[in-house]
């Protein structure tokens, strides 16, 4: 098996909600109010190796995009170690820093929002490559179009602002800033959520070229299962910031462990089925600011049982390469 | 008009007549840079009780559609021509005030974003209560009653207290079905969904589609579902109208459409869709991007993308019932029968 670019051990991300006014003035008052804390991510395990396109899904606000953006190096862990080539990531220093720091891109859900307006596209793309000496100042006219016709954009638009280009073309610009600095390893945050359907396949076919051309790993974030499915080789699934189960994606397609991801493939609105009848989870997906005991599906799931109340069940591995976090699984052994 | 019980009846094409009848709608926007023909000549109906979806990529024209039938287009837009015929009343020829007492009463809206619904700084309570007396005469009581009610149907528990909430209480799920609930408390006989559940995560999604397709069943309300996801009108539609520049390019039953569509871009739709492609392998994709509707190709406005384009199609392909109950407008479809393509 290929080495490790990205290890997570145990890692975990809180995030106090500062108190509301009422909240102040109550605990001013001597009453016992504690700042709310957010377990956005808690306590996950995770490798990503060299090649590897690895998709990550779950509800709103399970913590994909914390996760993600730790992953990235772009927000530090509150807990837990982030190894990158299995070095600590918070303890690289100089060069080294600068390296893994290049190495792993992101791109984002809105491409708008993530591009400078004021910035003309070729120094959108061409900016940081030069910063860091990946091309010099004589070559990097050639430098950005060739950046840029990599990512299916005409170089002869290097002179326009991102607001002069349509929702596809300015997620092409993210795409061709990301390559630009000569990444390993990508993390695309619902990277073609916002897009039209025939748009999102040019887009999902330029990552698949893209990875073989250049031998690129990505953790793909999206709570589309039908693009996970597509494109990834293992998927992570993730509940109220735990990673619930783990496998290769045509084993988790096929032979779902966990009930929330057997509810979740359920809920997927496909193509064949024609006027079928919905049904759904039921319930909402919980506050995470006060998540559910023991197991923090317990409230929607049609299996639970007491203990489920009380323990939180571990992530063990049920067949090789797959892991799931429910009671049931001890229960059938 | 329901045929005795038992009776196997043969299926009477006059057994009612639709809730819903768009007749070569056309809206435009006469804006600095040149007129926009956001909707140019657009037909459907939508019968009682029925669900149609209404698909196409960004800026093909369904929410300016939507609009329209609910006089919501504003300046510099206009309806132009046609006709929308709401059991029969042409309802471009309504005055605004005429359309008022409709709106919101015996047509209702439900927008992608369900602020555009909600007020901010108003209870929920206070906001169904005052939607129900605008168009009904009930005392208060009766009003909070069916708002009650009304929550109860689209899947909030414990409305009692819901009620007493404000919007931004809500999670983004909860916050679609509370205006899926005030649509819904004139029990009115057309609803224009506007991709509601677009932004919301597949779980909830489905539980909002369960809560709308019961309703269709039971109250016999006519339904136009907007979206650009085609995976979601598969399972909740009847018909299907798929939009191309303004124009719908194709038009049937859900089956037929998305089993063997005749148009050259519904085809590419439904090719570009991840779960119709082999696991890994490239995606099928519609090369290009939509034209600028001022500057649309002359013929078929899809000439430019098109695989199967030829001479021809510089001209304007009308459309065509091609096949019973099937329409096009295309010059050379695919999946006709042979002897019907000789
Ligand atoms: N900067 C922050 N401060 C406080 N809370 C935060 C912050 N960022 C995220 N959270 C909280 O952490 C949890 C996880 O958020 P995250 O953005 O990672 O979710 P997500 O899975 O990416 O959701 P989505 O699918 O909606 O993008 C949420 O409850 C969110 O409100
Ligand atoms: N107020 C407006 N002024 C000018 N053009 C408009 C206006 N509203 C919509 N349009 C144009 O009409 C076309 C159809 O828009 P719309 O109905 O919103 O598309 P869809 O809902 O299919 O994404 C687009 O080209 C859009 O730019
Ligand atoms: S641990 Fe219990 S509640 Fe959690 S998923 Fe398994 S059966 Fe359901
Ligand atoms: S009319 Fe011609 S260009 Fe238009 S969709 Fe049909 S084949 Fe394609
Ligand atoms: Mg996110
Ligand atoms: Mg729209």
């Amino acid at each position: 098996m290929s080495t490790p670019i990205i290890e997570l051990k145990g890692v975990s991300k809180r995030f106090s909600k500062p108190l509301d006014l009422a909240g102040k003035l109550a605990r001013k008052l001597g009453a016992p109010v504690k700042d709310e804390t957010v377990h956005a991510v808690d306590g996950v395990d995770l490798i990503v190796r060299k090649g590897e396109v690895v998709g990550l899904v779950g509800e709103s606000g399970c913590g994909k995009s914390t996760l993600g953006r730790m992953v990235a190096g772009i927000m530090p862990a509150s807990n837990g170690d982030i190894l990158w080539h299995g070095k600590r990531l918070d303890s690289l220093q100089g060069a080294e820093a600068r390296q893994a720091k290049l190495q792993t891109q992101m791109i984002f859900q809105d491409p708008y929002a993530s591009l400078n307006p004021r910035m003309k596209v070729a120094d959108i793309v061409g900016e940081a490559p030069l910063v860091h000496g990946l091309t010099k100042r004589s070559e990097w006219d050639g430098y950005v179009d060739n950046q840029m016709r990599r990512a299916g954009l005409d170089p002869s638009f290097k002179r326009r602002y991102p607001h002069q280009f349509s929702g596809g073309q300015r997620q092409r610009i993210g795409i061709a800033r990301a390559l630009a600095v000569q990444p390993e390893f990508i993390v695309c945050d619902e990277a073609v959520a916002a897009l039209d359907v025939s748009i999102q396949a040019q887009i999902l076919n330029l990552f698949m070229d893209l990875r073989r051309e250049l031998d690129l790993t990505y953790l793909f974030i999206s709570h589309d299962l039908g693009v996970v499915e597509h494109l990834s080789d293992r998927v992570v699934i993730m509940y109220l910031g735990r990673v619930v189960e783990e496998a290769p994606a045509e084993e988790v397609f096929a032979r779902a462990n966990h009930p929330y991801t057997q509810a979740l493939l359920s809920e997927v609105p496909r193509i064949e089925a024609r006027k079928k009848s919905f049904a759904g989870i039921k319930g909402e997906i919980p506050s995470p600011l006060n998540p559910p005991s023991g197991c923090h599906f317990h409230p929607r799931c049609p299996h639970a049982f007491d203990r489920c109340k009380v323990e939180k069940p571990a992530l063990k591995e049920i067949a090789p390469g797959h892991k799931s976090r429910c009671h049931l699984n001890d229960r059938a052994a | 008009m329901a045929a005795s019980p038992g009776a196997v009846s043969p299926v009477s094409a006059t057994a009612s007549s639709p809730t819903l009848e768009v007749r070569n709608l056309q809206t435009h926007f006469f804006t600095r840079a040149g007129v926009v023909k956001a909707v140019d000549g657009v037909s459907f109906t939508v019968g009682r009780g029925k669900v149609m979806g209404l698909v196409g990529e960004s800026g093909s024209g369904k929410t300016v559609t939507g609009f329209s039938i609910l006089g919501l287009v504003d300046e510099p837009g206009r309806i132009v021509g046609g006709e929308i015929l709401f059991h029969g009343q042409n309802l471009a020829r309504l005055k605004e005030e005429e359309m008022r007492q409709l709106r919101g009463n015996r047509i209702a809206m439900i927008f992608q974003d369900p602020m555009m619904t909600l007020n901010p700084v108003l209870r929920v309570d206070t906001q169904m209560i005052e939607t129900v007396l605008a168009h009904t005469k009930v005392s208060k009581e009766e009003a909070r009653q069916r708002a009650r009610d009304t929550l109860g149907m689209v899947g909030i528990p414990s409305p009692d207290e819901r009620l007493k909430s404000y919007p931004h209480q809500f999670s983004g799920g909860m916050r679609q079905r509370v205006a899926i609930a005030i649509a819904l408390l004139h029990r009115p006989e057309l609803i224009v969904a506007d991709e509601p559940t677009t932004a919301l995560d597949v779980t909830i999604q489905a539980q909002i589609l369960a809560e709308v397709q019961k309703l269709c069943a039971q109250t016999g309300t006519a339904m136009i579902w907007i979206t650009h996801d085609l995976t979601v009108v598969a399972g909740l539609a009847d018909e299907l109208a798929v939009m191309y520049a303004g124009r719908v390019v194709e038009h049937g039953p859900v089956n037929g459409t998305l089993d063997k569509p005749l148009h050259p871009y519904t085809m590419g739709l439904i090719g570009s869709v991840p779960s119709r492609n082999k696991r890994g392998e490239p995606l099928r994709q519609i090369p290009g991007m939509t034209p600028s509707l001022l500057n649309l190709p002359v013929g078929c406005a899809f000439r430019t993308r098109c695989p199967k384009a030829q001479d021809k199609c510089q001209q304007d392909p009308p459309l065509g019932e091609l096949l019973p109950g099937r329409r096009a407008r295309c010059f050379f479809p695919y999946n006709m029968p042979a002897e019907a393509a000789a």
